[in-house]
């Protein structure tokens, strides 16, 4: 490594100050938008903007009665939360965000997001055991069952992208959308894995390991301040997570004109980011039937129609 | 499916250049019409006497009940209540007691911002509610068109009020 330490340290800090900032801004961000979609302000009155309405939250939060149900497996219940959060934040690591910023530069970046969004899941089906509670269990059941479904074709709709790049590595894939994005090749795989990608952070539509209206709050139903607080920010880190993942995978990453390089990757993924809270403030939530019909009937064979089509193509030019 | 489901998406886009439709209480007060239903106040006729006649037609009328009061006559002829209680932790706002009120002595105000600390001060009593003024109708003076006789004004006054006829004079 030629890189001086405090250059790495800087990286290192850098990336996961902003990244947990980013989630607890997005807090007051997606409410906003939320509201501005709604046609009403939204929360508007703590600091300029109600920008400080994260701070008062988390105030908030640190000041709860920190509940532990007597019936609870203590141990688990403690632990499940801070592993959504670890995992996500991990997976951070190999995102690049512009050709001088990005922790690890591993040669197997993307397995590594996909097998680090894969144990997020555990945070979940803990917590929703370990609560002992039969809404926390069945909210963790639905999330158990919704990401095996779902992490399926999601990994399979990246491999179009892997082809096309001839790597694993994230750093490799940005360098070679260098002339033309992937979303153009990939149009399907882009749909697949965003979709893949709502279910697999559990927003609305695909909320439903914690639809408030069949399991009062799902698996985060016995949570109180900052546990629930980790679950929460665990959230908002995934959709941060997808959304930089799909700005790298598909949309350039840092690439484009005028602006620096990491501009460029924060526009991309907030504009993602937007289009998730959008998701949230039109879309209606499935029945648990059509979602895993649409898992298995639609995205499967999408995806791997669109393995086949890239393959057959390479090879074809190849 | 997918278009009606992007067709959603767009329409919920486009209401980010709406207006937003809420008003900003504290800061920026919603319009209440003048005859909102709101603080219950008790109006005094133009002469400055309180209309009140402690009929209890309003404590009746009272769907929740929260109306209370006690009549008294004054040595001059007139009713008036002895004490009028309204509890405004129970008042709903109907305005079911300015129907029934015959003298117009009870009416609705558009003010609602009546919030307490302590529930036993939403317990308004009879100074609390009057008013100096005549409320929504100026002119009316319930005794001056009413029939019965008080100190100054005897049977027969009253506005539009012939004079009373003995009918024992009439020889049926």
């Amino acid at each position: 490594m030629s890189t001086p330490l405090w250059i790495t340290l800087l990286n290192i800090f850098g990336v996961l100050i902003a990244t947990v900032l980013l989630a607890a801004v997005l807090t007051w961000g997606e409410r906003r938008l939320l509201g501005f979609w709604q046609d009403r302000p939204g929360p508007n009155r703590v600091g300029p903007f109600g920008t400080l309405q994260v701070v008062a939250d988390m105030i908030k939060l640190f000041f709860k009665e920190d509940f532990i149900p007597r019936f609870a497996d203590i141990p688990v219940f403690v632990l499940a939360p801070t592993v959504v959060m670890a995992t996500m934040l991990i997976a951070f690591a190999v995102v690049p965000m512009s050709p001088s910023i990005g922790v690890a530069d591993l040669n197997i970046g993307l397995l590594f997001v996909l097998a680090m969004s894969s144990i997020a899941v555990y945070s979940i089906i803990l917590g929703g055991y370990a609560s002992n509670n039969k809404y926390a269990l069945l909210g963790s059941l639905r999330a158990a069952a919704q990401t095996v479904s779902y992490e399926v074709f999601m990994g399979l709709s990246l491999m179009g992208v892997v082809m096309l790049s001839g790597s694993f590595n994230l750093r490799d894939i940005v360098d070679a959308q260098a002339g033309y994005w992937f979303i153009l090749p990939q149009f399907l795989g882009f749909i697949v894995f965003f979709i893949a990608g709502i279910a697999e952070s559990r927003r609305t539509p695909f909320d439903l390991p914690e639809a408030e209206h069949e399991l009062t709050a799902g698996f985060h139903t016995e949570y109180s301040g900052m546990k629930f607080g980790m679950f929460f920010v665990g959230e908002y880190l995934a959709v941060i997570l997808i959304s930089a993942l799909i700005t790298t995978l598909f949309l350039g990453g840092w690439h484009g004109p005028w602006l620096p390089p990491i501009v460029w990757f924060c526009l991309k993924t907030a504009f993602l980011v937007a289009l998730f809270i959008l998701l949230r403030a039109s879309l209606p939530r499935p029945r648990y039937d059509q979602l895993m019909k649409f898992g298995w009937k639609v995205m499967l064979p999408l995806s791997l129609v669109n393995l086949l089509a890239t393959a057959g193509i390479l090879l074809w030019i190849a | 499916m997918i278009a009606s489901q992007i067709r959603s998406l767009w329409l919920v886009f486009k209401h980010l250049f709406r207006r937003n439709v809420t008003v900003q209480y504290p800061d920026q007060k919603p319009y209440l019409a003048p005859r909102y239903r709101g603080r219950i106040i008790l109006t005094r006729d133009p002469n400055g006497d309180e209309r009140c006649v402690a009929c209890n037609l309003c404590a009746v009328a009272c769907p929740p009940d929260c109306i209370s009061l006690q009549k008294t006559e004054d040595p001059d002829g007139r009713w008036r209540p002895a004490y009028f209680r309204i509890n405004f932790s129970r008042c709903i706002m109907c305005g079911l007691c300015e129907d029934a009120c015959p003298t117009y002595a009870i009416q609705l105000t558009p003010d609602f911002e009546m919030c307490e600390y302590d529930r036993q001060n939403m317990v308004y009593e009879k100074e609390d509610l009057l008013i100096d003024g005549p409320g929504k109708y100026h002119d009316y003076s319930f005794y001056q068109v009413a029939g019965k006789a008080i100190r100054g004004k005897g049977k027969g006054e009253a506005q539009n009020e012939a004079e009373p006829i003995d009918i024992k004079s009439l020889n049926l």
